[in-house]
């Protein structure tokens, strides 16, 4: 949906052809305009104010996340080769056709420039397996844009992050496919056998009765290969020092607020805490679930997208939170190792209610502050 | 103390360096009859009368108005509906200048403020057409008379000036900082207050300076430098920055015990009692890169603006649009032929390449506008509400709380004009507010 700002048609060309000249400026005492010959009036633009504008606009905002986006990237290139390269083209010329296509379908004006599509197909191929077949990616590209945006209306007005909407369809749907974790190769190639995730490897242990500790010894994830991404898992989800590089990019920028990866990420990291004091023999410890799993990319990535989350920092905040303690129960006591993307989509459905409870402070609004005023 | 909220918009004051200059007399002037908040007053000439410079060309029409008066000698050809700055025709006098420029013998001077008595001084101020020009135009005697119950303890003068390309009142503060202080002192004598705050923008350090050297000794005054941000003006966010006081929401500065007041009304109101002089004259800024030659001008109140123009060299060939005021709440004019009115600070010219002309998008929830957002609202929310015609709800978000200083549209990146949709969605609350008070009573 969108309205025409300024009122009048004077588009640009036609202010500049009947710009005119301005009133001939005589020396003293410029003539009254009813005499001899009037000057023809310029074609003036009436808005109301401001007049003027930051610098900054959507796409820009877009493009910026995609930069923030390649650190990722390329540490699951150089960790999956071409099957890596494979799924990150076709999700981002899938989105981009069928956002383009749905578009059209409505009559809707385009969107491509706007580049949401582009970080929704990139987001989507960071949340697959680097092994996923052609058309697994492109049904995820479908949900994603279609369902997962479009038919709400497009950007903007989506409740619900589409990559992870597109994750979660995918998940349910081909669970076999998306939990097939190809093993790392060494640089640009992947391997033919498959590979546990950290999470997956501890879920599985404990499923055959053994503890955490004995798991963890068979598994071989110390954290320094967390952190640089040497381990199964979703091709972007892997690096955490990329993901970290990326994020702090975004931070600087002041497109993402520090309440939200900060909130999530301590959450999680206090809480499997918590447990692991409690038992160490059931739950793996604190920093093992911080650098493991998607936490990294969700709470850079997806859980701060604008659009699905709180607008005040305290919203956010509490928003941060939530998907901490979501992510904790579904890994320590749900049905599935990983529980980011299901968290982040639950927090978002609860979004309009957090807004709802933490508009700000209006100035003045202090019935105390006023009184106190008055005293003094 | 800073104020929550604010943006950093481009200054552009690049004519903060330009002495003002006097505007040489002009053939023909427009004196609307409603240049102020409140009543438009009655008009007390007709067509064919002869009139003396500061003459009063109309009677007020009620408590909250004020008269104009004529700002040169000659003859009224006119009292009629012409065009208003506010986009609207209203009931002008115009004036065919005689040349001389003669003084109406009613001009006269009003004496010492010192030693005169403070209604005295209200009403002087009154006859002589005092408005607050800092753009919003509002009577300054019925600022000056507070209710019983609201006693006021402390005067502020705003220098803060922090509408970007204006610098009307910088300059006024450094060619003529007696005046300022005479009028703070003035103010003060009114209100009887013994205390008041200066408050500058930090950008104009030499503004402070020179007020601090011109204070007259008997005046308790703290002057204070601003941090720079927009709105930095804004009497609720400057009174906040200068005494940590918060004005209650839906409340006034005198709620606070505070009175502000523009560094241009003060020397206005100086001038009026010091010399008698009716408000005719102001200092404007003439800017943006349409205008061949920026200027600071004082002009005569009815100053057509095609005058103004030519005399600043002419608009160039790519203007797009002329502002009154400055570019974050300066109205946008359709028509050359406005005059000059008394809430006139600026004449904003800017060129085709820098007037945004957009479709607005769909929000992104960025949040960008809840943090810019000096009074702590939600213009996203506000916006999207008002989008949808839920006048409503949109008390439950405290629209009228809204100061429209337009922070938040200044930084969507949607570019959503946030600022017209709530405009418009106060205007329809209030309607809405009014039939149920209709309908209970």
């Amino acid at each position: 949906m969108s309205m025409e700002q300024d009122k009048t048609g004077a588009s640009p060309p036609e202010v500049a052809a009947a710009g005119g000249d301005p009133p001939a400026p005589p020396p003293a005492k410029p003539a009254p305009p009813d005499k001899a010959e009037p000057p023809r009036a310029p074609r003036l633009v009436v808005s109301t104010s401001p007049h003027v504008h930051r610098d900054q606009d959507v796409p820009r905002i877009m493009r910026s996340v995609v930069w923030a986006l390649v650190p990722g990237i390329l540490v699951g290139l150089w960790f999956f080769g071409l099957a890596a390269l494979q799924v990150y083209a076709i999700a981002v010329a899938g989105c981009l056709l069928f956002e383009w296509a749905f578009r059209r379908m409505l009559g809707r004006p385009g969107t491509l420039g706007d580049w949401s599509a582009v970080v929704t197909g990139l987001l989507l191929a960071m949340n697959l397996p680097a092994g996923s077949p052609w058309w697994l990616v492109v049904v995820g590209c479908l949900a994603a844009i279609v369902l997962g945006k479009q038919i709400y209306g497009g950007l903007g007005y989506n409740p619900f992050n589409p990559a992870l909407v597109a994750r979660v369809v995918l998940l349910v749907s081909f669970p076999v496919q998306m939990t097939t974790w190809p093993a790392q190769g060494g640089p640009l190639t992947v391997d033919a056998t498959t590979a546990a995730t950290p999470l997956g490897a501890i879920r599985e242990a404990l499923s055959v009765g053994q503890t955490v500790p004995q798991a963890m010894a068979g598994a071989d994830f110390p954290v320094w290969k967390l952190l640089v991404g040497m381990r199964g898992g979703c091709l972007g989800e892997v690096s955490v020092i990329a993901l970290l590089l990326g994020g702090l990019f975004l931070l600087r920028k002041g497109h993402i607020k520090w309440q939200v990866p900060v909130g999530f990420i301590a959450t999680v990291f206090l809480f499997t805490g918590a447990a692991w004091l409690g038992d160490p023999e059931r739950y793996a410890n604190p920093l093992y679930h911080t650098f493991s799993g998607g936490l990294f990319l969700g709470a850079f990535f997806m859980a701060t997208d604008m659009v699905t989350s709180p607008v005040t920092r305290r919203g956010m905040f509490i928003f941060a939170v939530g998907c901490g303690l979501i992510t904790v129960i579904i890994r320590l006591w749900g049905g599935y190792p990983e529980g980011v993307s299901f968290a982040i989509l639950l927090m978002n459905a609860a979004t309009p209610l957090i807004d709802r409870y933490t508009k700000p402070q209006v100035f003045g609004a202090k019935r105390k502050l006023y009184e106190e005023a008055k005293a003094a | 103390m800073k104020f929550k909220g604010g943006i950093h918009p481009q200054y552009n004051k690049g004519t903060a360096a330009l002495p003002v200059e006097e505007m040489p007399l002009g053939a023909r002037y427009v004196v609307p009859l409603a240049q102020h908040l409140g009543a438009p007053g009655k008009p007390v000439v007709a067509k064919g009368d002869r009139v003396g410079r500061g003459q009063p060309l109309s009677e007020p029409g009620g408590f909250v108005s004020v008269a104009v008066h004529a700002p040169t000698s000659g003859k009224v050809t006119a009292v009629k509906e012409l065009p208003h700055p506010l986009g609207l025709e209203m009931t002008a006098v115009e004036i065919e200048a005689d040349g001389e420029d003669a003084w109406w013998e009613g001009v006269q001077p009003r004496g010492a403020w010192r030693e005169m008595d403070p209604a005295a001084l209200r009403d002087a101020l009154r006859d002589a057409g005092l408005v607050g020009m800092g753009g919003a135009t509002f009577p300054t005697h019925v600022k000056l008379s507070p209710p019983k119950d609201k006693p006021i303890g402390t005067f502020i003068l705003n220098g803060a000036e922090c509408e970007p390309y204006l610098t009307s009142d910088h300059r006024v503060m450094l060619e003529q900082p007696r005046e300022v202080m005479e009028g703070v002192g003035l103010f003060m004598k009114v209100l009887g207050v013994t205390k008041a705050y200066v408050g500058v923008e930090a950008n104009k350090a030499d503004a402070l300076d020179a007020l601090k050297a011109a204070c007259p000794p008997d005046l308790d005054v703290a002057f204070a430098l601003l941090e720079v941000k927009y709105p930095q003006g804004s009497e609720k966010q400057l009174i906040y920055a200068l005494t940590g006081r918060t004005v209650p929401a839906g409340g006034l500065p005198m709620d606070v015990g505070c009175l502000v007041q523009n560094v241009g009304t003060a020397v206005a109101a100086y001038e009026a009692i010091a010399k008698g002089w009716p408000l005719i004259q102001r200092v404007t800024t003439v800017t943006g890169a349409a205008i061949r030659q920026p200027k600071n001008l004082r002009l005569r109140v009815g100053t057509p603006l095609g005058d103004v123009l030519a005399f600043c060299g002419g608009l160039t060939e790519d203007v797009a649009k002329v502002v009154y005021g400055g570019p974050m709440m300066g109205i946008a004019q359709f028509s050359l032929d406005v005059p000059i009115i008394k809430g006139t600070s600026g004449v904003l010219c800017l060129p085709d390449a820098e007037v945004v002309q957009y479709l607005a998008d769909a929000c992104i929830r960025c949040g960008a506008c809840v943090d810019a957002c000096p009074m702590g609202l939600l213009p996203s929310t506000l916006g999207v509400l008002c989008e949808r015609d839920r006048w409503e709800d949109l008390e439950d978000f405290n629209v009228a709380d809204c100061i429209e200083c337009g922070s938040c549209a200044f930084c969507c990146p949607a570019y959503r004009p946030l600022v017209q949709l709530i405009k418009r969605g106060k205007a329809e609350l209030r309607r809405i507010q009014k039939m149920r008070q209709q309908g209970a009573a």
